[in-house]
């Protein structure tokens, strides 16, 4: 592993491995459950819902939108504060934390439910992390 | 034995609180648990149940010279006290022993030795993986995150959140042992340094040292001891997820009204019987979400339940009347510190005294709103 970010590196487990080979893809990954149809995140090899392991990966859209946040004082390594700690919903229903970047990182430009879009940033060669950027100009 | 209630019979925070530079945290366990069996009025032979978080039970029997023949270390964060109570009820009552030691001790601020918690997580977990890499550094940039989505659905402010600090002050200004004191406004709450939007300084706990544990046993048993019994009514447990992504609604806490509706149940009381209340705050929307979870307020409606003075000096419900974790003192795991001022006021011993209090319920959270646990304390056996 080769870490080109100072940012902490996650250490890929056998049951989350389809999502960051996704994401190194430009993919972002999530489960379906073939029994019962719930959509889920994080990874598992079984549905947390009804326990069926009748489950397929499910290729998202990248569409998503903001369902809380903070802006982040704190030092943190590979960050400049102040930065965005955001949870956000996918379209397809199952939410994931991330970070909003590519716009100021002010409460008047991070409003929540506006519509965000997936992109990538490479941590390692492992590891491309999926973060979300505003999808309309904020005024 | 299924019908012996169930007491608090000793109870005591370290013989100081604060800023402790000359303890270490195991010898803060010890503090805490001697100053608690000294008010039992019994001594370490009498024990034979330990329970504790943040350290390994063993090692704080082994240090106290105890031989345990029940052993909880459920550590599930800074409400796994509230939980030893509860296992210590059916341990008891199902006769798995007899007296129970429950203690904490964190070296929060002087941190010898330094704390694993939180940072880093391991690198494989859930943590590790789906929010470190993100930036988060610990509770004040985890815990924080679900409040927006609560201002936003609710139309709350800034302003309401920074008086939850503001009048919890005024409790703390009539405690001598509580770590800050000062009067302060909602502009200073406001103005105070920015550590995650909307949360400032104010709004987050101060990390401090201290300690404290309580010796629960039968009635019966009590009868004989000095120590002044505090009956445990009724306790509640919950948990809900490790990552705060995955809370279910960013509004409510699963686990807090799992725990609390069970501690109701299990009293056989309701809400409007309760006298006094403690509910753990790390951070300024704890309580919020606490009195609305536990069913004191209607959803939404606890900022203004606040506002309108009713927990505050004199008000109908007393909230957090040692100052709270945001203003009495916190150490990391804070519970026991809720758990003990409960005690205080049923006990009638309280610095801030709440009058004729009979019931009081300590309700505390583990975690990023991962656990939670509840106790209901009375000076009267039901
Ligand atoms: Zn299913």
């Amino acid at each position: 592993m080769h870490p080109t970010s100072d940012k902490f590196i996650p250490f890929i487990t056998p049951e989350t491995r389809h999502f960051w080979e996704g994401t190194k893809l430009g993919e972002l990954r999530i489960q379906k459950c073939d029994s019962c149809g719930h959509k889920y995140f994080p990874p598992r090899p079984f549905c947390p819902k009804c326990s069926s392991k009748d489950i397929s990966l499910v290729l998202c859209s990248g569409e998503a939108k903001l369902y809380s946040y903070v802006i982040s004082h704190l030092p943190a390594p590979g960050f400049k504060p102040p930065f965005s700690i955001a949870v956000v919903e996918l379209l397809e229903g199952p939410r994931l934390m991330s970070n909003v970047i590519g716009c100021p990182q002010t409460p008047s430009s991070l409003l929540l439910d506006m519509p965000l879009a997936v992109v990538y940033e490479k941590l390692s060669d492992e590891i491309i992390l999926p973060l979300f950027k505003p999808t309309e100009k904020i005024v | 034995m299924k019908n012996q209630k169930l007491v608090v019979i000793g109870a005591a925070e370290t013989t100081s609180l604060g800023d402790i530079p000359h303890l270490s945290q195991v010898q803060l366990h010890a503090d805490g648990a001697l100053n608690a069996l000294a008010d039992a009025g019994l001594k370490i032979s009498d024990v034979d149940g330990i329970a504790t978080a943040g350290e390994n039970p063993i090692t704080i029997a082994q240090y106290l010279g105890i031989h345990p023949e029940w052993i909880d270390g459920t550590s599930v964060g800074g409400c796994s006290f509230m939980m030893h109570i509860r296992h210590s009820l059916s341990a008891i009552t199902s006769g798995l022993c007899k007296t129970i030691l429950i203690t904490h001790g964190e070296s929060g601020k002087s941190r010898i030795p330094p704390p694993e918690w939180p940072w880093p997580p391991r690198p494989g977990s859930y943590e590790g993986q789906f929010e470190a890499p993100f930036g988060t550094m610990g509770p004040p940039d985890l815990l924080t995150i679900p409040f927006l989505r609560y201002m936003e659905d609710y139309n709350i402010t800034v302003e309401d959140l920074a008086m939850v600090p503001v009048i919890q002050r005024e409790w703390a200004a009539l405690n001598p042992k509580a770590w800050f004191k000062e009067p302060i406004t909602v502009q200073d709450v406001l103005d105070s340094k920015m550590i995650a939007y909307p949360f400032t300084l104010f709004m987050c706990c101060p990390r401090t040292d201290g300690g404290g544990a309580l010796v629960i046993t039968t009635e019966e048993r009590a009868k004989d001891l000095p120590g002044k019994e505090v009956y445990v009514l009724g306790a509640g447990e919950s948990g809900e997820t490790m990552l705060i992504s995955q809370m279910q609604d960013f509004t409510t806490s699963r686990a807090f009204k799992t725990s609390a509706n069970r501690a109701f149940l299990e009293a056989g009381i309701e809400r409007e019987d309760v006298d006094h209340l403690m509910l753990y705050d790390a951070f300024a929307h704890l309580p919020i979400y606490g009195l609305e979870d536990l069913g004191f307020c209607e959803r939404g409606e606890a900022p203004n339940f606040i506002r309108d003075r009713n927990t505050a000096p004199g008000g109908r419900l007393p909230v957090n009347t040692n100052g709270g974790g945001l203003s009495y003192m916190h150490s990391g795991m804070y519970g026991m510190y809720a758990m003990q001022e409960s005690i205080r006021q049923v006990r009638k011993v309280a610095a801030a005294q709440v009058p004729d209090v009979k019931i009081s319920v300590a309700h505390g959270i583990g975690g990023m709103f991962s656990a939670s646990g509840t106790v209901i304390f009375s000076n009267q056996p039901n």
